[in-house]
């Protein structure tokens, strides 16, 4: 079993005081994946996430007549699994190791259980889980800005109506 | 500096001084390293981070950082230079035996000695990491001034990173926490994907002896920066660098005016604090 003290090395968890840690280390377990190893397959039922101690993982996109799609790695220190929060309960990419990782898996059942028990717990970890969502999601609409993109190609996309634009909102 | 110095030093700079290109790489699709001797005179010692005004006989003068090693043959200039325009697109042509004309050294340097004693943390997007190899190579030079040199590189895809030789050595002796993403990987691609921030976020920072260096598009080095000041390093230990056209290059034609600032000579490189305020100006 973890310890308060590994779960507070995470800083998607540095708001979270020793004692939410140590009640949710508690509800997690060691877990160890061999390079290539498919954790989650897209589509099917998400009941678990994992903090990622230590490897990589690929989160990956089917796409039909192409090779499967890698939109982002996770790395130590990072999150994998969201859709355990929402209906309807699916993951919506697929996740590969590229490397042996080590992660602690917490189960989607045991999370809720803990935050209907203790709403205060639980506002303050789905708070932390927000924010890491949101850096997340900021740093995608950062890539889909294509910033390193040569200018010269702006100025032609730009000309063509409904275009993106470089600037991010 | 005395003014007079001062005029003394500007006057130097501001003559154009003839260079031969005596090497012409190709690190990415769309750059070129190009290594400068002087014909007969030699511009000033350069600092990490300072920019030269280069010359393409016939075509126009474009403001280019310096990209080579400040503690190697002062002498000998290096420049990365992305071809966008019929400047860039000249100067990268140019072939060796070719002659291009210089001015300078200009602007602020990246001041890497001031962070002695403490942490670096280097991010660089694109061609934004032309400035920065200077501040790393110095970093480097005088390894045990510092205490971590971590450095993010970002680029569109791994063909587009720069200085990946440089890179690879840099971690291969240890002196360097390296951390390099794409937004588009290859197939045999093995390192991360995702955008520069992602890896700044993760690091455990110590913010009171942090020192960060951010070069790329306004908006990545904006994004950095608020990714450090979250992490509490202060706005004015955060140095960003900031591009507008330059024209003359010594404070007298108002090119580069950036508010209160002439970014030839009280930048490239400024604070974040000084910065921030301004970043949503997109002229004056
Ligand atoms: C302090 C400073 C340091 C610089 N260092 C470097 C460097 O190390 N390497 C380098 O390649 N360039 C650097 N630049 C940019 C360079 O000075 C030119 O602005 C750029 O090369 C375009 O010049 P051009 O005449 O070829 O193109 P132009 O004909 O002026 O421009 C063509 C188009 O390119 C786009 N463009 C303008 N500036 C840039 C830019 N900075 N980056 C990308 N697209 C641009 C614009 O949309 C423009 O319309 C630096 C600029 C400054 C101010
Ligand atoms: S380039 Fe002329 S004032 Fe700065």
């Amino acid at each position: 079993m973890p310890t308060a003290e590994d779960l507070s090395g995470f800083a998607n968890l540095e708001t979270l005081d020793s004692d939410d840690l140590g009640k949710l280390a508690r509800a997690g377990r060691e877990v160890s994946f061999p390079a290539a190893y498919r954790v989650i397959q897209e589509g099917q039922r998400a009941d678990r996430c994992w903090l990622i101690r230590s490897g990589r993982i690929s989160l990956d996109a089917q796409v039909s007549g192409r090779d499967d799609i890698v939109v982002q790695t996770l790395d130590a220190g990072d999150l994998l699994g969201w859709s355990w929060l929402v209906p309807p309960y699916r993951w919506h990419f697929g996740a590969l190791t590229t490397e042996p990782v080590d992660a602690v898996e917490f189960d989607s059942a045991t999370l809720t259980g803990l935050c209907e028990d203790d709403p205060r717990f639980g506002r303050d970890l789905i708070l932390a889980l927000f924010e890491a969502l949101l850096a997340r999601l900021q740093a995608t609409r950062a890539r889909l800005a294509d910033l390193y993109r040569d200018p010269a190609e702006f100025r032609v996309s730009a000309q063509l109506p409904g275009t993106a634009t470089a600037e991010t909102p | 500096m005395s003014a007079d110095v001062q005029a003394q030093a500007a006057a130097a700079s501001d003559t154009m001084l003839p260079y031969r290109v005596v090497r012409r790489t190709a690190p990415t699709h769309d750059t070129v390293t190009l290594t400068l001797e002087p014909v007969r005179r030699a511009a000033g010692r350069f600092r990490a981070g300072q920019f030269m005004m280069l010359y393409s006989f016939g075509v126009g003068e474009i403001a280019i950082s310096i990209s080579g090693d400040p503690t190697g043959r002062g002498d000998v200039l290096e420049h990365t230079i992305r071809k966008v325009g019929a400047v860039s697109g000249a100067l990268s042509s140019t072939g060796v035996g070719g002659l291009v004309g210089v001015r300078g050294p200009f602007g602020t340097g990246w001041d890497v000695e001031s962070a002695a004693g403490g942490d670096l943390v280097v991010v660089g997007g694109g061609v934004g990491l032309a400035p920065l190899r200077p501040l790393v190579l110095a970093a480097l030079a005088d390894r045990g001034s510092y205490r971590r040199v971590v450095v993010i590189t970002g680029a569109r895809t791994p063909a587009d990173l720069l200085f990946a030789g440089d890179q690879e050595s840099w971690v291969r002796d240890g002196s360097v926490e390296l951390h390099r993403t794409v937004d588009h990987p290859s197939p045999q691609w093995p390192g991360r994907v995702g955008f520069v921030t992602e890896p700044l976020a993760q690091l455990h920072l110590d913010p009171a002896r942090t020192t960060g260096f951010l070069c790329g598009p306004e908006p990545m080095m904006r994004f950095c920066a608020q990714a450090l000041l979250r992490k509490n390093v202060p706005g004015d230990r955060i140095r960003v660098s900031l591009e507008r056209t330059m024209e003359c290059g010594v404070a007298r034609c108002g090119h580069c005016q950036l508010g209160p600032l002439l970014l030839c000579r009280d930048g490239p490189i400024v604070t974040y604090t000084v910065a921030e305020p301004l970043l949503g100006v997109r002229e004056l």
